[in-house]
């Protein structure tokens, strides 16, 4: 599409170059800069930290120690700690949440609608350490409101936080995080011309029917562009760290707190955390890249 | 085919009444539009018989079925909507035959169908396209072949040449007559257009604000109407329309610049219900029902020259009576050279007068 | 009662059902925010207190750190980040759509998935080294410039979208009437694209009050850090939260959040939100 221009190139450039400083500061310096300290013994206090030694692929070699890597406390098990916990939150529960809450208000109106939502959105915009805490207490084995249901529809009491750590925050941001997918559902949906409904209920489609034959083939682009998203900031998400701490003893480490107990606790090992940052912006980029194929090809289908 | 009838049917949005207790009935095979001004209600009636909306008051019938309260899967109408509502991920092919899917029919068989429904509407070579790459003619072909396929009791359609150019437009509206003609299938036709109505129908049901104002054959419509808002809607250029008082003691009429007096007294003649002295009413001449005098003549209006417009085929005049302009028809392609001071002589059979309440006074 | 009527009211009832169980999961673990901070017996269970007390807010006040917490830092921290973002934001987004520019909707996608793959998390080492060497550990500038640089390319994003709605007359009028290019958009653009400015540092400002991890990484002494770490001077010295403080706290620190939400979903809707990425 031809854009007219209103200025100069060199007039652009000027409004622009706020904007570029920023993005070659805070984002193109961490991305190289990564890379190089991943390949030293880099800390922040003690000998290392004025004088680095390249170690070469050293760091990496300990991530990946497949005598070691598997044990709580690790890497190899914060990879599979969060991709479990990407699994149960952003998979199934941030985008099933989202998908069933945007479906069941589908060309709704009214107060049940404007609740539902503002109660989702209100969870998704309240400040972390809040929320966390609010949940620490809902999770609380004694206290906490959830076991006080839970008991009197006769389930039991467990004692969340300390004996379901992993289902606690996978509870947790699949709460947190709905609002996003049902927002983005929501519209999705909304760009359906009723026409195509009303002309499958007249033309004699059930509700299946008009499911398989006209929502799920209009949505489904959608729904696996925001599945990719959702699982790209599940997969870096630190919130939970306010809830669990990363425990107990290491079961809800995921890689992002595995990242900060790294670099800022303990040996603050910078180097190591610099392995431990690259390997996320790889898998970071993976899921970028089939989200950018996906966006083509559903550009190309419509 | 079937019947469709409505009976004292009344449908409200909140505090709008939408449809305002209407009664009618659709016969097998006819041709009926509802026509009307946004707002009237004829969109609203449309998809009360499908079941799209569900009435409030009253009842209708589609064949001899009470379907009411029915889904719209159950009423077994077709419908073609405005957008034409083909869905962009299936093929011509795929979208048209979607009815036959929805029954349980194979696919070998769904293809045969849809096949010989498409080259009757000329679209069989498109069928494996997608609605994007074909035109709005073609588009609006394949929601029709659609509707077709579906071989429902009725078909509904929701100002479905809108979407088109002025062009394309006259040629889809030939094309619709005669498919129904073919098919003998009842169809109910809203639109805002009143050549569309007229072009296309058996009869026109005239609508505004919910009720029903006028239902009539198109000529009927025309020749007849029987209220200001008909006279005024049905008609291009449309009707002129006079307002002012009667002096029924002097056979008179003056208009509401309370000056323009018009001899009246041959038109009265003619009312078994005369308006009373002073009445507020409206006189209605259509344009072609005037003649045009370059002299004075008995009972003539005096008026003065506006414009001219010749429009190839005919010629339109606009002149001043009183404050008001009025337009008048000529079958002549040359324009004729007119004086400043002209006479106009209405056709006195075609002449209505229009009591205060806007209905007419016979 | 005939079919219809009957089918109605089924899935109507069904919706109410589903209502009230969505409802409940997502109000629930917010109930407590709701009744801890008023009772001076509070404990993490949900009670209605039995005197309705402020107590609790005014044992808060009394703490002077967590305080300035509040009330300078997240001030300071998250007005700095809303002007700076909404700032760069809009006048970068504005030269971008009003210059011609080859591939500039790709370029702008790039920024986003750049952005996505240097997330916060991953680039909390290379930023905390980055501010050491600039000197600017335990100061908010450090903060603020951190958050914005995280925060700006979907700033930018989100204000495309409004500035290319904005058709391009009226500054052409103004160019032709002999403005600088400056003092045009100072004059004509900027107020036509204010409530896309609005919006974007409404969001930059939400995100900025409720961060965690950037001001615990970059800030150190207790008079700089915002509320969101000032929570942790609530607990005692054997690492147990002050119930009653804490809900207290987490009350006040949430209100500002709240409001601004009813203003935004009352001038606006929250539709657009999901047209992000989308």
């Amino acid at each position: 599409m031809e854009r007219k221009a209103i200025f100069s190139a060199k007039v652009g450039l000027l409004f622009l170059a706020p904007a570029l400083i920023f993005v070659a500061v805070f984002l193109l310096y961490p991305f190289v800069r990564v890379f190089m300290l991943s390949f030293t013994n880099q800390t922040l206090l003690g000998a290392t930290a004025p004088n680095p030694d390249w170690v070469g692929l050293d760091n990496y070699q300990r991530l990946f120690d497949p005598d070691r890597w598997m044990r709580l406390g690790e890497f190899g098990s914060s990879l599979k700690i969060t991709a479990r916990f990407v699994i149960g939150s952003a998979l199934i529960g941030q985008v099933g949440l989202g998908l069933l809450i945007a479906w069941a208000f589908y060309r709704k109106k009214g107060f049940l609608r404007e609740a539902v939502y503002t109660l989702v959105i209100l969870a998704w915009i309240i400040p972390e350490t809040v929320v966390a805490f609010t949940w620490v207490a809902f999770l609380d084995w004694e206290f906490g409101t959830l076991n006080a249901v839970l008991e009197a529809i006769g389930l039991g009491s467990p004692d969340w936080l300390f004996n379901h750590p992993l289902e606690s925050i996978i509870l947790f941001n699949s709460w947190r995080g709905a609002a996003f997918s049902m927002l983005l559902f929501s519209s999705a949906l909304e760009t359906i011309p009723p026409s195509y409904i009303e002309t499958a209920e007249v033309v004699g489609a059930n509700a299946w029917q008009k499911f398989r034959d006209i929502f799920f083939p209009l949505l489904r682009g959608h729904i696996l562009t925001d599945l990719i998203l959702i699982t790209l900031w599940t997969f870096n998400v630190f919130t939970p760290f306010l809830l669990t701490g990363g425990g107990p003893v290491r079961r809800t480490e995921l890689v992002s707190i595995y990242t900060y107990r790294t670099a800022f606790q303990g040996q603050h090992e910078f180097g190591k955390g610099g392995a431990i940052a690259v390997v996320m912006m790889l898998i970071n980029f993976s899921l970028a890249i089939v989200y950018l194929l996906m966006i083509r090809r559903r550009r190309v289908e419509a | 085919m079937s019947q469709i009838t409505f009976e004292n049917v009344v449908k409200r949005f909140g505090s709008v009444v939408a449809v305002d207790h209407v009664s009618l009935t659709i016969g097998e095979g006819e041709f009926v539009a509802l026509l009307g001004p946004s707002g009237c209600g004829k969109t609203t009636t449309l998809r009360l018989i499908a079941g799209l909306e569900i009435a409030d008051n009253g009842r209708i019938t589609i064949g001899d079925r009470d379907v009411t309260y029915l889904a719209p899967a159950a009423r077994d109408v077709a419908m073609v909507f405005q957008d034409y509502a083909l869905y962009p991920h299936m093929t011509i092919l795929e979208n048209i035959g979607y009815p036959l899917k929805v029954r349980g029919i194979g696919k070998q068989e769904r293809a045969e169908r849809v096949t010989e429904v498409a080259r009757e509407l000329q679209i069989a070579n498109l069928l494996e396209r997608r609605p994007s790459q074909l035109s709005g003619g073609q588009q609006q072909r394949a929601s029709v072949a659609r509707a077709v396929v579906h071989q429902a009791v009725a078909f509904l359609f929701d100002e479905p040449l809108s979407n088109l150019d002025a062009q394309l437009r006259l040629e889809a509206r030939a094309f619709l007559k005669h498919l129904q003609n073919e098919l003998g299938a009842t169809s109910v036709y809203v639109t805002h257009d009143q050549a569309e109505a007229m072009a296309l129908a058996d009869r026109i049901v005239v609508m505004r604000l919910g009720k029903i104002m006028q239902i009539g054959a198109p000529l009927d419509v025309y020749r007849n109407p029987t209220n200001t808002f008909v006279a005024s809607f049905i008609g291009s250029p449309p009707m002129n329309l006079l307002s002012g008082k009667a002096l029924i003691g002097q056979g008179q009429f003056v208009m509401d610049d309370g000056e323009t007096v018009i001899d009246m007294h041959q038109v009265y003649q003619r009312l078994s219900n005369p308006p009373q002295e002073n009445e507020s009413i409206t006189l209605g001449i259509r344009p072609e029902h005037i003649t045009i005098h370059t002299e004075p003549q008995p009972f003539a209006i005096p008026s003065k020259l506006y414009v001219v417009q010749p429009m190839g085929g005919e010629t339109l005049v606009n002149v001043r009576v009183g404050s008001k302009l009025v337009t008048v028809r000529l079958f002549q392609d040359e324009p004729p050279s007119l004086p400043e001071d002209v006479w106009l002589e209405p056709a006195l059979e075609w002449s209505f007068v229009y009591g205060a309440d806007g209905e007419r006074i016979q | 009662m005939n079919r219809y009527q009957l089918r109605t009211a089924i899935s109507r009832t069904l919706l109410v059902l589903f209502s009230v169980v969505m409802g409940a999961f997502f109000a629930l673990p917010l109930l407590w925010l709701l009744t801890a901070p008023f009772n001076t017996q509070a404990n993490l269970a949900v009670t209605i207190p039995e005197t309705f007390s402020l107590a609790n807010f005014e044992a808060v006040f009394n703490n002077k750190f967590a305080i300035r917490a509040l009330f300078l830092n997240n001030l300071i921290i998250g007005g700095g980040v809303m002007v700076l973002v909404a700032t760069v934001a809009t006048l970068a987004s504005y030269g971008l759509s009003r210059t011609r520019v080859p591939g500039r909707d790709v370029l702008v996608y790039i920024l986003i998935l750049f952005s996505s793959v240097v997330s916060g998390t991953a680039a909390m080492v290379p930023l905390f080294l980055l501010i050491f060497n600039m000197g600017l550990i335990d100061t908010y500038l450090g903060v603020i410039l951190v958050m914005t640089g995280g925060l700006l390319p979907s700033a930018i994003f989100i204000m495309r979208d409004f500035v290319d709605s904005i058709p391009r007359s009226y500054e052409e009028a103004a160019l032709v009437a002999g403005a600088s290019s400056f003092r045009m958009f100072r004059d004509v653009a900027f107020p036509l694209v204010r409530p896309g400015v609005m919006v974007v540092a409404i969001w930059a400002f939400v995100n900025a009050w409720g961060a965690y991890l950037i001001p615990s990484v970059l800030l150190r002494s207790p008079e700089h850090m915002p509320a969101s770490i000032a929570f942790y001077s609530f607990y005692t010295e054997a690492g147990t939260p002050n119930i009653t403080l804490v809900s207290a706290y987490a009350f006040l620190y949430t209100i500002p959040v709240l409001l601004l939400y009813l203003i935004v979903n009352w001038r606006f809707g929250f539709r657009f939100f999901g047209g992000i990425k989308s």
